[in-house]
């Protein structure tokens, strides 16, 4: 079937299976092999992209079912001369080791952040009313959907902080 | 994945016969990635006017496609009804909530590994061959309401505490009608097939929670990690306390049974007693009467006892105990 994607600003028309998942259609119909497979059953968090800003796990998004909604991915967050806050937290801290979880876990981060912005409680979250804080926990929870197979979940969760904190002073 | 054709509904009424109905696809594609569901024409419904979240009467109208992670953050379900804002963010993971909708949260399927393995027996799967769990890798299976043909669990958590709340389904279809939550998923039975009342022919179109009722509310689960993971077993509960007796009670439980479980019979014993370990050792000996264990989910009658207990405790205000 023809399938228009919108895909870090540029849309592309594809002929697609409609089987066809998110991850499949960019990593290999459109080359954007920064999103990775990892567990291909939304257990990792690896193929996480940004629908419309928010996070999702593209391994189990439909290509044809997201036509009307812009997809960013990690080729879509800024670029190695030009790294957003927390791509260049995570190279300070050092939140990786092999980097395959990477481009998710920043992806995931990057949404999250905004959540927290936007006054999402959760689970770790005491009060679901009140102002939440960037605590250990609260990261440490709201990014348990990805997965590190190295375990530098310490650096990951030191970068993201030191991230909310610069925009937190930005705000 | 078995090939499919695909279809955009852009209205109610736009369904070819026999099509399934997706909206998240987080648990529909995953059971198609394994062949274990393999339909042969897929209705994305994500297009229909079904996101909303609006007052009805005195209570509130949860349209099928609003998504656990807005349900769970609005202001008003925070709010007035926060048992539910909890179950919501105790499941599954942040990207997970964004796809997931209050419709397909429902007709989500059980975890019983045995269900994803085509190669096991399995009388869900494939009605007649059998129950691989009886006697088999057990551990995270059913000690209430199972059957001869089926000891799988409902594993989901937004349920649970629409359950306590009371909660209504609201279907359209040949007759458009509602369902209360407690009849909406069904027990094993002879027929571990059939885990709805929903028909063929109908598509859920709202989750209806009626007026706020107070009181405490507190979503406990329990689990094999501190996040991301299905319920070992779950408890919510609303309590109401006035002059230090128990005023009202509401309790379900979650990783337990086919369907979210609740004992009339427990709250009763509760309603109109002041707060005590005694009173509610009581009320978790009936509920757990009928309990059986199957070898390796034996440790959840136990667990299911003090969880109750603990949740007790903390919603009725009793000071914590060594």
């Amino acid at each position: 079937m023809q399938i228009s994607l919108s895909v870090n600003g540029t849309t592309h028309d594809l002929t697609l299976d409609p089987r066809t998942t998110l991850l499949d259609a960019l990593r290999q119909h459109l080359g954007l092999t920064g999103t990775k497979k990892g567990c291909d059953h939304g257990q990792c968090g690896a193929c996480t992209v940004l629908l419309d800003g928010r996070r999702v796990n593209a391994c189990l998004t439909l290509a044809c079912m997201v036509q009307d909604q812009p997809v960013t991915t990690i080729e879509g967050l800024g670029t190695p001369d030009a790294l957003t806050p927390l791509q260049q937290q995570f190279l300070d801290h050092d939140g990786f080791q092999c980097g395959y979880c990477t481009p998710g876990q920043i992806c995931s981060a990057t949404a999250m952040l905004k959540e927290i912005a936007a006054g999402w409680p959760s689970h770790a979250s005491a009060d679901l009313t009140g102002p939440v804080a960037v605590t250990h926990a609260e990261i440490a929870e709201r990014m348990s959907g990805n997965l590190c197979r190295c375990a530098a979940y310490s650096n990951i969760v030191d970068a993201i902080r030191q991230a909310a904190e610069q925009q937190g002073d930005a705000a | 994945m078995k090939p499919f054709t695909y279809h955009r509904a852009q209205t109610l009424t736009d369904r070819p016969d026999g099509a399934t109905i997706i909206a998240g696809g987080t648990n529909l594609l995953d059971l198609m990635k394994h062949e274990v569901m393999t339909p042969e024409a897929l209705l994305d419904i994500t297009a229909l006017d079904l996101n909303r979240l609006e007052a009805q009467g005195e209570g509130l109208r949860i349209g099928a496609l609003v998504r656990n992670s807005d349900l769970a953050a609005d202001p008003v379900i925070r709010r007035d009804y926060p048992l539910l804002s909890r179950a919501l963010l105790a499941g599954a993971s942040g990207q997970l909530r964004n796809m997931a909708t209050t419709g397909g949260n429902l007709m989500q399927r059980t975890r019983c590994p045995y269900f994803y393995d085509r190669r096991m027996p399995c009388n869900k799967r494939e009605p007649g061959s059998g129950c691989a769990a009886i006697g088999g890798i057990n551990r995270n299976h059913a000690i209430l309401g199972t059957s001869p043909a089926c000891i799988a669990t409902y594993s989901g958590d937004m349920a649970v505490a629409l359950r306590a709340l009371d909660a209504e389904v609201e279907i359209d279809g040949p007759a458009p009608r509602r369902v209360p939550l407690s009849e909406f998923h069904r027990l094993p039975g002879d027929t571990p097939d059939v885990e709805t009342a929903l028909r063929p022919d109908e598509i859920i179109t709202a989750v209806l929670l009626p007026a706020p009722i107070g009181g405490q509310q507190l979503y406990r689960k329990v689990r094999d990690r501190a996040s991301y993971a299905f319920a070992l077993v779950s408890v919510a509960a609303i309590i109401g306390m006035e002059n230090n007796r128990i005023a009202h009670a509401a309790l379900a439980f979650g990783g337990v049974a086919a369907k979210p479980w609740r004992d009339a019979g427990a709250e009763a014993l509760l309603i109109g007693q002041p707060p005590s370990d005694a009173l509610f050792e009581q009320a978790a000996d009936l509920i757990l009467k009928p309990a059986k264990g199957y070898g390796g989910n034996d440790f959840k009658i136990p667990l299911l006892r003090r969880t109750l207990i603990a949740t007790l405790r903390d919603a009725t205000g009793m000071e914590a105990t060594a």
